[in-house]
């Protein structure tokens, strides 16, 4: 232990702990700016500076490690001047239009400037030039950068790609996209990790609502039956930025409120998730079954910022992915097909929207193969978390005044089974409960599968089912997920199914999901979803009398014809740019 | 009004004085990697302020060219700005009066020219095509990337053995290069910026002198892979030290009787002693590399020159014995590394070379090397050339007791390649410097023995790509009387034989890519002076890393090398400028008359002074960001 005083104040802290860290065990707050803890210790602001007894500058609280006898005065006259002058600095060159900026309001910088009182216009604003393509999926607003450097290093120490670097040298020293590329033709996974982590508005997710509300849009055709589907995840989130207890935001209230913006049918990804188990799992067991040697586990594909990652680092492994479309998509697919046939419309006129934790969700919408209902998109629109809480607000609604409603019928039911497609280990669980179904004529103990719930990042198990040995492995990140094929490819491990989430602790934690500045919400997101699974009172995806519904009226039986074609897709018959530092072995062709 | 005044230097123009001396030293501490057109508009801007204001080119001129550079920089131009700067300039060297403006302007076109690229990607993509790679500036002028910063904090706690362990991570030869690296790491350090450069060389001695002996990493589990390395020289060596810490065999094929190459055969003990290179050789031994000496591969043995023994002496033990084929390597072992060094020698190409006396660079180090101690007691010699080849040959020749030794050069001292501390302490030990007398011809008596040197007074002429050329002065020939002439005119590379079974060669080098690959030859690599042409020992070390890391991956294997040592954290301790360590050899009339080590370590208040100097780039400034430190590779 080490000892010192703060601000006068005696303090004992582990060794190694930071000057901020110490500070706040004896109340005392230092404000910070580019600091992510853990991600991003690398004192380039300059807010968090503070005075310390015998150094002759100021120090960086938050990554100066204490040291015995120290004193530190967080607040002096010298602190004062200069953490003000230094804001002063990055304000002269960052667009404060902050009336019209989605993160107002949840800006790090704003809450800063205004805690500190900062007079406007201290420096002559040199404020850069935007310069990005809108049309894509992720935004980038140089006039807002400040630097911290935060998506660099959560995309190259978290998620592993790289797709962000410092760029140009000396005054113009500013963050772009790596290797001199254009953001269209990288390998980024769009799983939005760098938007959540940012704590200004210079990285967002192409907003889409926008069109869907504008003139000419399908919310401005009487015609147009709208419908939209709600994945796992939200319903655990979206009232964060009200201030809503889950409790209160539920998946119910929360399709009151589509409803009341005008979604004529209000349906749940959870649905389509246990569609997606129902053909996983068939998928799996053939292989299981199949008295063949693989050398590669299947692994699932629910997750569209995994294929994309897959395709770009991997492609040597593409064969493995689940050829299983991801829930939002099956929805799509039936919602055009059976849902239109059974309310009688062409599906031309259906306009499909999903409310997705994720950004990669908007890109696999246009992914062209992956329609198959035969209309022009099987889903028309994906709207953020952050992007349908800020269209209630457009719309004036209050929510704390809206009851609860029952979701739509036959796409509006889901087991809890589905429920747990929002977090790491869920999809593999829900999956081994049908498998061990299939495999033994029952349903396995709710507590079969206990262990995969919890544990590292990357966590594995092997289960025994019927004389059948599993073994099986989850992970979530996308660069621990690296760790786990390199392990593969040295044969150092051996699995047969394997579950991938490109966000650290799944969908929960997934980049279209609101933002708390310096927190991780995906385990308390969890939490939600564990208990709404716990009180489901159908908690297997074979037992979801609507997707039964579906087999017996339409589909037939899992992996029939019609199922091979609106429900799995072929995951070669698109192209992704290539990683540019590719592992030696991985095999191009 | 007085009729004179007598000069002053206003408080103004003194402190202004102090930031010229300020950005030198700035400029010395420049690290690579920033924006040629950025640094370009920097210097411009500079140039402007220096203007006196009179002509309109350069007032204005260079006001313009800076409006226009910056207007590349702020992504505001488009293409047809670069004809107008170069009209711009070309007009601001046409029509300045004096060299203020001239000289700026021929900047410009000079960069205009030579990274138009740049200004190209500025103007069509408003971006940069640099950014900084590797933070640290002194471990990104190491050819090995040694963690300096990391070592130099372990010195500074004591910590000795965990220095060497830490520098082996990347150099398995820390005490060779801590007595004579050229340290290329010194020359970017950002201490110059606060006053001056860190004393990096010598903290490493530090460290060697202190650590004792220092054992090696286990090796890895065996691979069952064979390697083969043609020479057993720093490169060969480091190729092998951490080929056998990944786990494979390696055996290296030495023509010589002894490991060390150049270490050994061109570097007096007085600068590397035989015992403390040997505790490097040791200790990268001890890894279980198997050693094959005075075996070569070449078919036929060139023949031995014998009119020199008498005074080199003869040395039976350097006679090869064996003789292995190249193909038999290749289809024996499952990679081969040639790191066969640049051993023979550059003639001057003047009447009278082949006489009895003329002795190459060489021959001379190689028989010192050996041991033979030839005799020049009383002998008048001169050594031609001005590089640290020639400074060896001058100072070995009077510790082997010449009556007189005169060093020879064509250029100017300024010129010369040798380091300055080489010639001044060469000069100390009381050899006289010749420089602007360029070699005519050989003087020969009538026993075909040399007995002078005809050399021609030169002076610096007009500048030739970078330095002046020198040309006769009209003062004429000197004659001057010698009996020993050794010629250290450069060294060249012995690839005839392996070029002969197929290894692809350019004027004489071999050919190998940046990561040592041998073009066409799947498995072979080559790398050091060899592919490169005489250079420094820490580049030949640099390629053995390279090539050990790309040989582990040729074979299909990734084995990481790394070290388990932790670096201290920075001390939060004031640091105000403080003098640089200097380094101190044995006096003059003492060090002479041995081959005992001349250079002097620091003490333990120098030594602990200098460590904190270090201004820890590898935690502050980019390096927290970018990583200071490579852990492993």
């Amino acid at each position: 232990m080490v000892k010192l005083t703060i601000n006068d104040i005696p303090c004992k802290v582990k060794e190694g702990t930071t000057i901020l860290e110490a500070a706040k065990t004896v109340g005392i707050f230092i404000p910070t700016l580019c600091y992510l803890k853990d991600i991003n210790e690398i004192g380039a602001c300059r807010v968090c500076v503070v005075e310390v007894d015998g150094a002759e500058k100021l120090v960086s609280a938050c990554n100066t490690p204490v040291a015995e006898g120290m004193n530190v005065h967080s607040n002096t006259l010298k602190v004062r001047e200069a953490r003000r002058t230094n804001v002063e600095l990055i304000l002269s060159q960052h667009n404060g239009n902050c009336v019209t900026c989605s993160r107002s309001g949840n800006c790090a910088l704003q809450t800063l400037a205004n805690d500190l009182h900062i007079a406007p216009d201290i420096y002559p604003p040199n404020v850069p030039k935007m310069n990005w393509d809108l049309s894509f999926e992720l935004i980038r607003d140089e006039s807002k950068c400040i630097k911290c450097m935060r998506c660099i290093q959560i995309c190259d120490k978290v998620q592993g790609l790289n797709i962000w670097n410092v760029a140009n040298t000396g005054g113009r020293t500013t963050v772009a996209v790596s290797g001199l590329r254009n953001i269209r033709d990288t390998d980024c996974s769009l799983c939005g990790q760098c938007m959540t982590h940012c704590p200004v508005g210079a990285l967002y997710a192409r907003n889409d609502s926008i069109h869907d509300f504008s003139l000419g849009g399908p919310h401005a055709n009487k015609d147009v039956i709208k419908i939209a589907q709600i994945a796992p995840a939200v319903r655990t989130s979206w009232g964060e930025p009200f201030g809503l207890s889950p409790e209160f935001a539920t998946v119910k209230r929360l399709g009151a409120v589509l409803r009341r913006i005008g979604i004529d049918y209000v349906f749940d990804t959870t649905f389509s998730a246990d569609l997606t188990i129902m053909e996983e799992s068939a998928e799996v067991l053939h292989r299981l079954t199949d008295g063949k040697e693989h050398r590669y586990p299947m692994f699932t594909s629910c997750c569209p910022g995994w294929v994309r990652f897959i395709k770009s680092q991997y492609p040597d492994m593409v064969e493995n992915l689940s050829t299983s479309k991801s829930p939002q998509a099956m929805f799509g697919a039936i919602a055009k097909t059976y849902f239109a046939r059974k309310i009688g419309v062409e599906p031309e006129r259906i306009h499909c929207v999903s409310i997705m934790p994720c950004v990669a969700k908007k890109a696999e919408i246009a992914i062209p193969s992956i329609n198959d209902s035969g209309c022009d998109r099987d889903v028309d629109s994906v709207w953020s978390v952050r992007e349908v809480d800020r269209l209630f607000r457009r719309e004036c609604i209050d929510i704390s005044q809206v009851p609860e409603e029952e979701l739509d019928s036959p796409l509006g039911e889901g087991t809890g089974a589905g429920v747990i497609f929002g977090t790491t280990g869920g999809v593999m669980e829900a999956a081994l409960r049908t498998a061990y179904f299939k495999l033994t004529g029952e349903n396995p103990p709710m507590d079969t599968f206990k262990e995969i719930r919890t544990g590292k990042p990357w966590r594995e198990a092997e289960f025994e089912i019927a004389g059948t040995t599993v073994r099986i492995a989850i992970v979530s990140g996308l660069g621990n997920a690296r760790q786990l094929i390199r392990a593969l490819r040295r044969d150092q491990v051996h699995y047969d199914f394997v579950e991938v989430m490109a966000c650290p602790g799944g969908c929960v934690g997934g980049g279209g999901q609101p933002i708390h500045e310096g927190e991780e919400w995906a385990e308390r997101r969890t939490k939600v979803l564990r208990h709404l699974d716990a009180k489901s009172q159908i908690r297997y995806s074979h037992e979801n009398p609507e997707v039964q519904k579906l087999y017996t009226d339409y589909l037939g039986e899992p992996m029939s014809g019609l199922a091979e074609k609106l429900l799995h897709t072929d995951h070669f018959a698109w192209e992704m740019p290539l990683s540019m530092n590719l592992d030696h072995d991985v095999k191009v062709n | 009004m007085n009729r004179l005044n007598l000069m002053t230097s206003s408080k103004a123009q003194t402190v202004v004085d102090s930031f010229y001396k300020v950005l030198e030293q700035r400029i010395a501490a420049s690290p690579l990697g920033f924006c040629p057109v950025d640094v370009s508009s920097a210097f411009v801007k500079f140039c402007l302020a220096q203007s006196c204001g009179k002509c309109t080119p350069c007032r204005i001129g260079l006001a313009q060219l800076y409006t226009l550079m910056e207007s590349v920089m702020d992504g505001k131009a488009d293409e047809s700005v670069l004809p107008l700067m170069e009209r711009t300039a070309r007009t601001i060297v046409s029509t300045s009066d004096c060299a203020i403006g001239r000289e700026a302007g021929r900047m410009v076109l000079v960069g205009l020219r030579g990274f138009r690229d740049d200004y190209l990607e500025h103007i069509h993509n408003k971006r940069c095509l640099c950014h900084l790679t590797q933070p640290v500036p002194c471990v990104a002028g190491c050819p090995a990337h040694v963690d300096i910063p990391g070592y130099i904090a372990l010195v500074a706690n004591h910590r000795y053995a965990d220095a060497v362990r830490l520098i082996r991570k990347d150099n398995p030869f820390p005490t060779a290069c801590a007595l004579i690296c050229e340290h290329p790491c010194e020359t970017n350090c950002r201490r110059n910026m606060v006053d001056d450069n860190i004393k990096i060389r010598s903290l490493k001695r530090v460290a060697c002198d202190k650590a004792g002996v220092v054992p090696v990493p286990e090796c890895g589990p065996s691979t069952g892979k064979n390697i083969a390395i043609i020479g057993g020289g720093p490169s060969g060596l480091t190729a092998a030290y951490f080929l056998q810490l990944m786990g494979h065999q390696t055996t290296i094929f030495e023509q010589r009787s002894k490991l060390g190459g150049m270490l050994l055969y061109g570097i007096p003990s007085y600068r590397l002693p035989r015992e403390r290179l040997q505790s490097d050789i040791d200790a990268i031994l001890s890894t279980g590399v198997e050693v094959k000496l005075r075996t070569s591969v070449r078919k036929k043995l060139p023949p031995v020159s014998v009119e020199n023994e008498e005074f080199l002496g003869s040395c039976e033990e350097d006679r090869i014995e064996n003789t292995v084929l190249f193909s038999a390597l290749r289809e024996e072992y499952d990679a081969i590394y040639i790191s066969i060094g640049a051993h023979t020698d550059n003639k001057l190409r003047i009447p009278g070379e082949d006489a009895v006396g003329v002795l190459s660079a060489v021959e001379m180090l190689r028989a010192v090397g050996n041991g033979l101690k030839p005799d020049f007691a009383g002998k008048n010699v001169i050594v031609v050339g001005g590089g640290n080849v020639a400074m060896d040959c001058v100072r070995s020749a009077i510790r082997l007791g010449a009556e007189h030794v005169m060093c020879v050069y064509r250029r100017r001292k300024d010129d010369m390649t040798a380091q300055l501390d080489e010639i001044d302490g060469a000069i100390n030990e009381g050899a006289s410097l010749m420089d602007l007398y360029a070699p005519k011809s050989i003087e020969v008596d009538e026993n075909g023995h040399v007995s002078a040197l005809i050399a021609t007074k030169m002076m610096a002429g007009p500048y030739d790509r970078g330095r002046p050329k020198p040309v006769p002065s009209g003062d004429g020939d000197r004659r001057i009387p010698c009996d020993i002439l050794v010629v250290a005119a450069g060294q060249k590379i012995e690839s005839d034989y392996l070029e002969a079974v197929g290894v692809p060669t350019k004027w004489g080098s071999i050919v190998a890519e940046d990561w040592t690959q041998v073009p066409g030859m799947p498995g072979v690599f080559s790398g050091g002076d060899c592919v490169t042409g005489p250079s420094t020992v820490i580049r030949a070390i640099a390629a053995g890393k390279v090539a050990a890391a790309n040989i582990d991956d040729y074979l299909g294997f990734s084995h990481p090398i790394s070290v388990d040592v932790d670096v201290p954290l920075p001390q939060l301790e004031p640091m105000p400028p403080t003098g640089r360590a200097m380094t101190k050899e044995r006096e003059p009339y003492d060090r002479k008359k041995d081959f005992c080590l001349m250079e002097l370590p620091m003490s333990d208040p120098e030594a602990e002074q200098e460590s904190h100097r270090c201004l820890r780039c590898d935690y502050y400034g980019f390096g927290i960001f970018k990583g200071g430190r490579e852990t492993q590779w």
